[in-house]
């Protein structure tokens, strides 16, 4: 925090690319994969406003385990089609992802420790549970991918 | 945060192009999660689950109202005043503030929300809205609603870009288009972000006196 150091250049894609370097990495072309776990994210949060809508009493199941099963496929598709990227910036992508996956456990830790407080039991509990370990593997992912997205491979500057 | 932007995008604006005769220089100093904070967080953490697991009504209206408005009026403050002010800056001045400040908010966002959200939840279990008997329990409802729209953009498109531009900002030589299309988000998702805030309010005010 004690060097924001004001001189140094902000370059555009001009001045880049102008002596001949590597395209930017803002040129390239990858898979959907921060829209797919964005709509991951989408169909957690859908599945807990639906069972919270219904709570103390138990809701039909089936739409809650829907949405968490759609989230869930779009998540591992979006895993899947991650694997594949190459050249990609792992180490900063598993640098972000590390530390944002143990924020967002102690996060989902907190919301799952109310519901289990609140005497939550049985598949509800269990969709419930398995909707905030997709959504505390979602965001992590969507952190991580928007950051090493634009690294250089190899490149994992920053704390 | 709604206007930070280095640049627009598609070109490289005047204000972006490199200084005369300059050469990549260390990347700037700054912590993307401010160490310092840390113990700050898991402190006020460890009081929201203490007092959730002690069930003192003050205590659970306490964080969730104090959460909760901390949380709206950051929202509003920053997309509505802050965030005009901002773009209205040197490209050096937005740069020093973005580099002395979002990292606090890394912090900050996430603590605020999930205090509201983890007392609000306890609350209105404790004064019986989240039975579907209440006569106002489609306000519940509707505020479940309001704020997976705001964690959608907030943790699916902001949060992301936040991180991704203090990382670009702390490269020798950042790219003023990487930022600037990222920081994008920021203007596009404000009226979304602005309008869930004030219906949050409209909703906590009608519950509050119902």
């Amino acid at each position: 925090m004690s060097d924001a150091n004001s001189t140094t250049p902000i370059l555009g894609p001009a001045q880049r690319r102008g002596d001949g370097s590597a395209p930017s990495t803002l040129e390239r072309r990858l898979p959907p994969i921060a829209e797919l776990v964005v709509a991951s994210v989408a169909l957690m949060l859908s599945g807990g406003v639906y069972l919270a809508a219904h709570l103390p009493h138990q809701p039909p199941l089936a739409p809650a385990v829907g949405l968490l099963a759609g989230g869930g496929a779009l998540t591992l598709a979006a895993m899947m089609l991650l694997s594949r990227v190459r050249p990609f910036a792992w180490g900063t992508f598993f640098l972000v992802a590390r530390w944002a996956l143990l924020a967002y456990v102690v996060i989902a830790g907190i919301l799952g420790f109310v519901f289990v407080y609140d005497h939550t039991r049985g598949t509800t509990l269990a969709v419930l549970i398995l909707t905030l370990v997709v959504f505390a593997v979602d965001v992590p992912t969507i952190m991580a991918f928007t950051v090493a997205r634009y690294h250089q491979t190899g490149s994992t500057s920053g704390s | 945060m709604t206007d930070t932007a280095h640049s627009n995008g598609r070109t490289a604006p005047p204000h972006l192009a490199p200084v005369e005769g300059a050469t990549a220089r260390p990347p700037r100093s700054f912590q993307i999660v401010p160490l310092r904070g840390l113990p700050v967080v898991a402190v006020v953490l460890a009081g929201l689950v203490a007092t959730i697991a002690s069930n003192q009504l003050w205590a659970i209206d306490f964080f969730h109202v104090v959460g909760g408005g901390m949380w709206t009026a950051l929202d509003l403050f920053l997309g509505f005043v802050i965030g005009p002010i901002l773009g209205r800056l040197s490209i050096s001045a937005r740069t020093e503030f973005t580099t002395r400040f979002m990292p606090k908010m890394v912090l900050i966002m996430p603590t605020l929300v999930v205090c509201t959200l983890a007392a609000g939840w306890q609350l209105a279990r404790h004064l019986g809205d989240l039975d579907a008997s209440y006569s106002h329990h489609g306000w519940i409802v509707a505020s479940f609603i309001v704020v997976a729209v705001m964690a959608v953009i907030a943790l699916g498109i902001l949060e992301p870009a936040n991180i991704a531009v203090l990382f670009e900002l702390k490269k020798p030589e950042p790219n003023g288009e990487i930022i600037g299309r990222l920081m994008r988000r920021f203007i596009f998702t404000a009226a979304i972000t602005g309008a869930m805030q004030v219906a949050t309010l409209v909703i906590m005010t009608r519950i509050a006196t119902a």
